[in-house]
């Protein structure tokens, strides 16, 4: 009986969420500088039919942007998952423990670089840059965590570490050229501005490819949860699936940083809320509903952006620290009552 | 002779990066016997557990499962045949003590972990036996830290053990579930055979549950034997280097140090009527002396750990003249005497003739 009620609350939530999806998708179309009406959306969606100019619009701009905030959303929010698995503790995510900020930097030197000399960057490289980023910063937070037995300081740590690739981002961006600067500088705060259906294709293979992986070690996950120790008692490959973690949520955190720069706290407050509403922390239930929900959320903080204060757009970064900060801080007043973490 | 043990290692030395700490241990155990690991703390219980389980790498030597070098068994097949409760506290997010069972099902679910109804039936049976059935429900993070014990070990249970290693698993449990959890340990290895070796801090406890003993001391192992080679006064208080009380090994409790001083008090006491007067004047720091007590009488072995000096009869005899005199004289010199209210028979009717002594010469108090 109990099973049942767990189930029908899993298919709830996965309810609510498909129809937050639905309906923040065709807002999304429908809102901006020119406006379609539903009927006009669906027919153009379905048939690539009508007006030429709105055909456009929405094939050509809106519709990648979408899909690459929803793509780079579930990343994100499936990073921070794996993360906070892997380090034990609800509060760890790419953009906390500097994972972000690494990548941004190796991605910014080889934007300048390549902008510089041969005008052009292909999204390949900005990737493994992205990549190397990522893995650089992991890395040192590894490092220190073998020296550092304590939670809260390691994440001191990593948000440090975060604040020094970023001086050294900002300390090279001062010195580019000026034309560099103008991409650099929306890219380096986070936006979902420059999607195209390259853009999509590459994040969208990368990204499945990686939650598939994930999906498929939901099992050493859960049995993770309950630590390391317990995970080895029962059978867990403990060092395969370390590094599988730590090379699975820096490709993520990587892809989303190479498109959208750095996005903020999508990591930590999707992944609470999400297992919030469902209940359960089970890997297996857990992931899907996080790339929904992360997807939702982005797609949401994006439309807030693009619309708020038209023709201004926002950056995506600072409509996720609005909406994600406050949940952190929800996060914490919770964990201090429950005494976990 | 090795071969019918089920589990024994071989010049075994455990230790923490390269660093030994133990050394030699060569121990075997047969199937379905329950073995308890007891030794001062820190004396390194617990780094021989893990090594045996697997969470630290061996040193040097080996350890054995059915004469099979461990080492060479895949993690895999290990896990279906040890389980293990550990002394690390676990803090899982948003799982019902019903999830934590199941997590005991890994070795047997598939790709993806995904309990079958068989899976399920042997978590509710597990549950059940640990009587924990009644919150299954409940958050893992809300129930007691006696509960979560017993959570744990079901969880271990679930993996269908061969051999079960538990670290301390008494720890945070009060004494009714003390005795619970050891009387279902008790029970598996003698109905299914399976295999405990766990360490314990309560020694009286270990006393009465264990087939073995293996006592953990500096850098080697101590003794290793049945309970009745291990358990005398002497080795306990030597194990754990006892100088402020004492061992007693027929009750497996532990006195605290006699009072010090000349004693000025006399206690006739018997049949058990003496042993809280006896802890109450060691409380207060009274040095005592007692008798006439026979060398069976309850009394007599509280007695002897407590007293300064105690005048003692062999069991079922007369007191003899010595015995009465050597007493006589003590009371003679007694600034009080306590009677606890022995009964007098044929056998003790002397005991009355101290008492008439004692009030004569006004020190004598009743107490009821």
């Amino acid at each position: 009986m109990n099973n049942f009620k767990r189930r029908a609350r899993y298919e709830l939530v996965f309810l609510l969420m498909i129809l937050a999806f639905c309906l923040i998708t065709v807002l999304n179309i429908n809102s901006g500088s020119v406006n379609i009406p539903l009927r006009r959306i669906l027919t153009i969606l379905f048939t690539r039919s009508g007006d030429p100019t709105e055909v456009g619009i929405i094939w050509k701009i809106r519709l990648p942007r979408i899909l690459t905030a929803a793509i780079l959303g579930g990343a994100l929010s499936l990073s921070g998952f794996l993360l906070q698995t892997f380090f034990q503790n609800p509060i760890a995510g790419p953009y906390v423990l500097g994972i972000s900020s690494g990548a941004k930097m190796t991605v910014a030197v080889v934007m300048i670089y390549f902008l510089d000399r041969y005008n052009q960057v292909s999204s390949y490289l900005l990737i493994a840059a992205a990549f190397a980023g990522a893995m650089l910063s992991t890395g040192f937070i590894l490092l220190l965590s073998r020296k550092i037995n304590s939670m809260p300081i390691l994440l001191v740590a990593g948000i440090m570490v975060g604040y020094i690739c970023s001086a050294i981002t900002d300390f090279i961006v001062t010195f580019a050229s000026d034309s560099d600067i103008v991409n650099l500088h929306s890219w380096s705060l986070g936006s979902f501005s420059g999607a195209n259906w390259g853009t999509v294709s590459i994040a969208a293979w990368i990204v499945g490819i990686t939650f598939a992986a994930v999906f498929l070690m939901s099992k050493p996950l859960g049995a993770f949860q309950l630590g390391e120790n317990y995970a080895k008692s029962v059978g867990v490959n403990i060092r395969f699936f370390k590094v599988a973690i730590i090379l699975l949520s820096s490709v993520l955190s990587a892809c989303v940083t190479a498109f959208a720069g750095p996005i903020s706290f999508v990591g930590i407050a999707v992944p609470f809320l999400v297992k919030k509403a469902l209940n359960t922390a089970n890997p297996l239930v857990v992931t899907p509903a996080l790339f929904l929900g992360g997807a939702v959320f982005c797609m949401f903080s994006d439309l807030i952006a693009r619309t708020a204060f038209a023709p201004t757009e926002l950056n995506v970064s600072t409509v996720t620290a609005m909406f994600g900060a406050p949940v952190v801080i929800l996060m914490m007043l919770f964990y201090r009552k429950e005494k976990v973490g | 002779m090795t071969d019918k043990y089920y589990f024994r290692t071989e010049a075994l030395s455990v230790g923490y990066r390269g660093r030994t700490l133990i050394h030699d241990i060569d121990i075997g155990i047969q199937k379905g016997e329950l073995v308890t690991l007891i030794g001062p703390n820190g004396a390194g219980k617990s780094t021989i557990l893990k090594s045996i389980i697997r969470q630290l790498a061996p040193i040097a030597g080996a350890v054995y499962l059915e004469d099979e070098r461990v080492s060479r068994i895949s993690y895999k097949e290990f896990s279906r045949k040890t389980a293990v409760l550990l002394t690390e506290r676990v803090k899982p997010e948003l799982m019902t003590c019903w999830d934590i069972v199941a997590t005991g099902r890994y070795p047997y679910t598939g790709r993806l972990g995904v309990l079958t109804e068989e899976d399920r039936a042997i978590v509710r049976k597990v549950m059940e036996e640990a009587r924990i059935e009644d919150f299954a429900e409940k958050d893992f993070g809300e129930i007691s830290d006696g509960q979560k014990q017993r959570v744990l070990l079901a969880r271990a249970l679930c993996q269908e053990p061969e051999l079960l290693i538990l670290d301390e698993p008494t720890a945070f449990l009060d004494i009714r579930h003390k005795l619970e959890l050891l009387e279902l340990l008790r029970g598996m290895t003698r109905e299914q055979g399976i295999t405990v070796i766990m360490s314990l801090h309560e020694i009286d406890l270990a006393q009465k549950v264990s087939d073995k003993i293996l006592c953990v001391k500096g850098d080697k192992i101590f003794r290793y034997g049945a309970p009745a080679e291990i358990f005398n006064d002497a080795l306990i208080g030597e194990l754990y280097g006892i100088e402020n009380g004492s061992y007693n090994a027929a009750f497996g409790s532990v006195e605290m140090n006699k009072p010090e001083g000349e004693p000025k008090t006399f206690v006739i006491s018997g049949c058990g009527s003496g042993i809280s007067v006896f802890r109450g004047l060691q409380r207060e720091g009274v040095p005592f002396e007692a008798g006439i007590l026979y060398k069976n009488d309850i009394d007599y072995q509280i007695a002897s750990s407590l007293a300064a000096r105690v005048y003692a009869e062999e069991p079922f005899h007369f007191i003899r003249d010595d015995t009465y005199a050597a007493a006589l004289n003590a009371i003679r010199k007694s600034e009080k005497v306590l009677d606890t209210g022995v009964p007098i028979g044929d056998c003790n009717h002397r005991l009355a003739e101290l008492i008439e002594e004692a009030r004569k010469r006004g020190v004598y108090q009743k107490l009821s």
